[in-house]
Order: structure tokens, then C-alpha cells, then sequence
């Protein structure tokens, strides 16, 4: 037998990343809740996901022995806080391979972290001396996609409104691809920031985003990527992304509510005007002005979610210990596997793409005309949670010419079990409304 | 049994055979009025066309896409009021709402609802509820326009 030595530096082969997935489920209580008179089937980790004792812990320990402002205090609690809140950037910033820990901002969600990026733009443009890059007016464009969850369309669409720039946007094929194909001509000299999703929350594609990073370079724009559902199942390297900024949301990845994360390069947030004003953000005030303080404290005013950022430091370490890669190649397993079940179920359509490549594990589905509505309610009555709607992503609806749609959703503690349940479930629904 | 609670036959059987389903031209001696609702959590969608001479309901047609619950309500709703004298059809409204509204601790009376008691089981879902008022709401909008009653929420059409 010959063995050929990959040239180090290159991708190596290897065994597939596994971990336990019963004991890790033995880490989250709620998985043991019965719903209904049945074991609880959790589908809905692409709306948020569960919380593992660790996470927990660390968020009760922080007020019960840790509690304190930040960055404002002498004393012993106030230093332990900071220390704790800043430990947690740090823990952040080495999960996406930020190149600097200045370059993680916390938000309360990524709803926020969008939000602060396209102010900045509103900002930037009330003010002839503000940074080029970030002023707009009539006859700039700004690129979305049809693909994009509201938190990623409607900021842009205010912006446009303010300021008089064209909002234009990428399609989506049939086979739920985002469609490149008019790529040249929509990000153009006129094109000043494409925010794109880089895994869609509706459709579960999961974008390449390198011909289009290319194309943004090549017309000096600037791009930022939604990763809300991409960070929490599958390794984020903000570098080999080679976006300018990033931003998730820690709820859907193992941590608490009410945190999220804006990510930029250096360079930009030190351009961008601040959004909020108040505590924290500045440098010194004046009753006749104020000078603020440099990036990531120039985003954060006032008193920050600490506790809530310090459990995201939790999730982050509770996921590296599982390892994402881990975590991605469980999701593919079961999107493979979810893919193939769903495709026994007679007059089951899935929108999106129907191959488990190029795509995350979050499948939309229509059982026949059973409405959504009533295929979630049914569901629910034997334990199994999907969410039922139009996952705030209507464009999506639109194009594919239905009302709402029945999402299942997984995660590192997902299993195949859960999906026969899924399909079971799915078979009842057909019963009672045939 | 919960589940069988809340799909009871008689909703099943509405939403799978709905009554006197589409938008009907109305007389032209009669007021009209008409009103589109939209339920923004999930897309469900109704619109309620009443036709009156100012004391009897002479139709009220409706079109509409969602799920059972909100489809077989509007059904329902037709079923109920179409002939009806004004005064009397805001008592059933009035009837169905507080059923609706009281998390199924209202027992309903047939005589009033006739149909509408199998909603009874939707009470008790609280996020079921609001799809099953959908017509209803659109229906007071409607008569409000038609010049009967009192509009709740003065939406436009």
C-alpha cells in the first residue's frame, strides 16, 4: 500500500469529526421535557436554539458572585465583570478568527448589528467630512438578495429612503440557489455595500460567497454577510470569508438572548460614526460637543448586556470543545438523512435545494395544501416543534408562489430519531386532514 | 384527544367543503361593503364582502387563503349571518368574539353560533385564536363600510 503525502499547508484528509451526541443532549435539561404526553421533539434550533447546563451555570454564577458595571469601576466586583465581559470578546473574536479582539462589537442581536452598519451609512452621509466609503446619495446602489431574512432587507430599504440611494437585489433560482447570474451588472462602480446571508434561515442554502467577494473588491464596495444561521453549525473564518463585516446573534448558538455580535474590519469601524450616544461610547463631552471613543466601545453605549455576553463566551467554549467541524459534518449527516426521509412523504415539496451539498441542516417543506398552520398544529400534538410561517423571509414565500411554509430545523444535539418522528408526525397530518 | 378538540369534524368539514365561498356581485339597490385582512405572523388572508339594505345582511361572500381554522371560520361566518337582520347578526359576532376571548372557560350557546360552537376547542389555543377572528374582524370592517355597525378598526381596505 502507497500512501500520498498531502504537502503540509494543504487540506488533509482525516477521519470524520464525531463527538457523542447522548451525552451531549445529556447537557441540555430542556431536551428531557415532555410536550403533550410525548418526548419533546426539538425542530426549531433555526429560530433559537437550546441552552446547555454549562451556559446556564455560567449565567447564574455571573450574578450570583460576579455581578458588577463595566468599565467604570475601581472596586474588586466592577474588575471581575469587565475582566469577565472582555474575556468573553476575546473568546468571540478567536471563535471567527478575527484578526483583533477590537474588531467584535456586542449588540443585542444580529437584527441590531445590521442596523448599527446601515445608521453608520445614514450617518456618515449627513456629513461632508465622513469617510467616502460609508456616504451615499442619489444614484449609489445598495445590493441585497431576495434571499435575505426582513432584519437584512428593511434596514437597507430605510437607508435607501434616507438618503436617496437604489436599493437592487440578487434573485433566487428555482432550485433555491442565490442567482449570480446578473452578478457584473449589479454589483457595479455605483454599488457601495452588499450585505448578503450567508446561510439562508428560510431555504438553508448556504451561499459561495467568492465570486462575489471578488466582484465587490474589484468596484472598491464594501460587503457584509449575515451569518446568524451559518456561526452557530459550521466553522466562521472572518479572514478566509474575506468579508468587511459579519454579523450573528448568540441565541441561536447555545447562548442566552438578547446578545449579538457585529464583526468589522479594523479599518472600518475606526471610519464609521457612531449610531447610539451616551455612557461608554465616548471620549470626552462637552455641554458644546464629544469626542467618542475608538471601535468596539464606540458601538456599545451605555450599560451592555455583560451577563448575557459572558454566557456567549460560555456557548463559544462549550462549541469548540465539540469542535465545529464536528457540528457541521452531524448537521450534513442529518440533512442527508432528513433529505431522503422527506422524500418518502407523499405530496411533500421542499423549497430549496433538495441535495445535501452547498446547503445547512434547515429544510422548508409544503405537505400538499395542508396549511402550514395546521401541519405545525398537528406536529405539535405528538411533541414535534417546527415553526410554521414565513420565517420573516416573505420575498422567499413569494417567489415560490406560497403563503407560509413548515420548517424543520437541527442541530448538534438533533438526532435521526427526531426526524422519523418528523416524518411520523407528518403521516398523522395527512390522516386527519385527507 | 386535544388535537381531535381543536379540528373538531365540523371544522374539517367547513374547511374542506366551504359554504357559499367567493366575492358575489351584490344588487345595486343595496349598500356594499367590503374589507381585506391580513394576518402578518402567517400570511393568511380574507376578504368579506357585505351586502345590506340597512336592516337585513342580504350576503355576505368572502374569499380568502389560510389555514383550516381561519378558512373554515369564514365559512362559518357566511353560513350564519347571510340573511340575517342586522341587529341580530352583531349579537352572533358579539357571541363568537367572546368565545374566542375566553380562553375556554365560555360554554357557547347553539341557538346563537349554531356551526361556530365547534370553535370552542380554538380557544383554548391561544395562537390559534386570532385565525379563527381573521373573518370576523374583516366582517365588522365590512359592514362598517356597507353603513351597519360600528368599524373596530377603520383598516383600508
Amino acid at each position: 500500500m502507497t500512501t500520498i503525502a498531502i504537502p503540509p499547508g494543504m487540506p488533509q484528509y482525516d477521519d470524520a469529526p464525531s463527538y457523542d451526541v447522548a451525552a451531549v443532549r445529556a447537557d441540555f435539561p430542556i431536551l428531557a421535557r415532555e410536550i403533550n404526553g410525548h418526548p419533546l421533539v426539538y425542530l426549531d434550533s433555526a429560530n433559537t436554539s437550546h441552552k446547555p447546563r454549562q451556559v446556564l451555570d455560567v449565567l447564574a454564577e455571573h450574578y450570583a458572585q460576579h455581578n458588577a458595571n463595566v468599565s467604570r469601576s475601581v472596586h474588586t466586583l466592577g474588575t471581575e465583570a469587565t475582566e469577565a465581559y472582555e474575556g468573553a470578546r476575546a473568546k468571540v473574536a478567536a471563535f471567527v478568527n478575527a484578526p483583533s479582539v477590537d474588531e467584535v462589537v456586542f449588540t443585542k442581536n444580529s437584527t441590531e448589528a445590521i442596523n448599527i452598519v446601515a445608521y453608520a451609512f445614514s450617518n456618515a452621509s449627513l456629513r461632508p467630512d465622513a469617510d467616502p466609503r460609508f456616504r451615499l446619495g442619489p444614484g449609489d446602489e445598495i445590493v441585497i438578495s431576495e434571499m435575505e431574512h426582513h432584519s437584512n432587507i428593511v434596514p437597507w430599504q430605510l437607508l435607501a429612503e434616507r438618503t436617496g440611494a437604489t436599493l437592487r437585489w440578487f434573485g433566487v433560482t428555482d432550485n433555491g440557489r442565490l442567482d449570480e447570474s446578473g452578478l457584473t451588472d449589479l454589483v457595479n462602480e455605483r454599488t457601495k455595500i452588499v450585505s448578503l446571508v450567508h446561510m439562508s434561515n428560510i431555504l438553508g442554502t448556504v451561499n459561495a460567497t467568492s465570486r462575489i467577494t471578488a466582484r465587490v473588491r474589484e468596484v472598491g464596495a464594501l460587503l457584509l454577510l449575515d451569518c446568524s444561521q451559518s456561526v452557530p453549525h459550521m466553522p466562521i473564518d472572518v479572514v478566509d470569508l474575506d468579508a468587511d463585516f459579519i454579523v450573528f446573534t448568540g441565541h441561536k448558538m447555545c447562548g442566552p438572548t438578547g446578545i449579538g455580535v457585529l464583526w468589522g474590519r479594523t479599518d472600518l469601524l475606526a471610519a464609521m460614526p457612531p449610531v447610539f450616544g451616551g455612557g461608554s461610547m465616548i471620549e470626552t463631552v462637552t455641554m458644546a460637543g464629544s469626542t467618542y471613543a475608538a471601535p468596539p466601545a464606540r458601538f456599545e453605549a451605555g450599560t451592555p448586556p455583560i451577563a448575557e455576553a459572558v454566557a456567549l463566551g460560555a456557548a463559544v467554549d462549550y462549541l469548540t470543545g465539540i469542535g465545529m467541524r464536528a457540528v457541521q459534518w452531524h448537521e450534513k449527516q442529518l440533512t442527508a438523512y432528513a433529505l431522503d426521509a422527506l422524500g418518502t412523504v407523499p405530496g411533500l415539496r421542499i423549497f430549496g435545494p433538495e441535495v445535501p451539498v452547498g446547503r445547512g441542516g434547515t429544510i422548508s417543506f409544503a405537505l400538499g395544501d395542508v396549511h402550514p398552520h395546521d401541519v405545525g398544529q398537528v406536529l405539535d400534538s405528538l411533541g414535534v416543534q417546527v415553526r410554521v410561517g414565513h420565517h420573516c423571509a416573505r420575498p422567499v414565500c413569494t417567489r415560490f408562489g406560497v403563503p407560509a411554509t413548515t420548517r424543520a430545523s437541527f442541530y448538534l444535539y438533533t438526532t435521526s430519531d427526531e426526524i422519523d418522528a418528523l416524518v411520523a408526525g407528518l403521516e398523522q397530518v395527512r390522516k386527519v386532514f385527507r | 384527544m386535544q388535537l381531535e378538540f381543536l379540528y373538531q369534524e365540523i371544522i374539517l368539514d367547513h374547511y374542506k367543503r366551504p359554504q357559499g365561498r367567493g366575492l358575489r356581485d351584490a344588487d345595486p339597490a343595496h349598500q356594499v361593503g367590503e374589507a381585506h385582512h391580513v394576518n402578518p405572523t402567517c400570511g393568511d388572508e380574507v376578504t368579506i364582502r357585505v351586502a345590506t339594505d340597512g336592516d337585513t345582511l342580504h350576503d355576505v361572500s368572502y374569499d380568502g387563503v389560510g389555514c383550516s381554522i381561519s378558512q373554515a371560520s369564514a365559512s362559518v361566518l357566511h353560513e350564519l349571518l347571510t340573511g340575517r337582520g342586522t341587529a341580530d347578526a352583531f349579537e352572533v359576532h358579539e357571541a363568537f368574539v367572546a368565545l374566542m376571548s375566553g380562553r375556554g372557560q365560555v360554554t357557547p350557546d347553539e341557538n346563537v353560533l349554531g356551526d361556530g360552537v365547534a370553535f370552542e376547542g380554538v380557544a383554548r389555543y391561544p395562537a390559534r385564536v386570532k385565525c379563527a377572528l381573521l373573518p370576523w374582524m374583516a366582517f365588522k370592517d365590512a359592514a362598517a363600510r356597507a353603513g351597519v355597525g360600528a368599524s373596530p378598526t377603520e383598516v383600508e381596505a
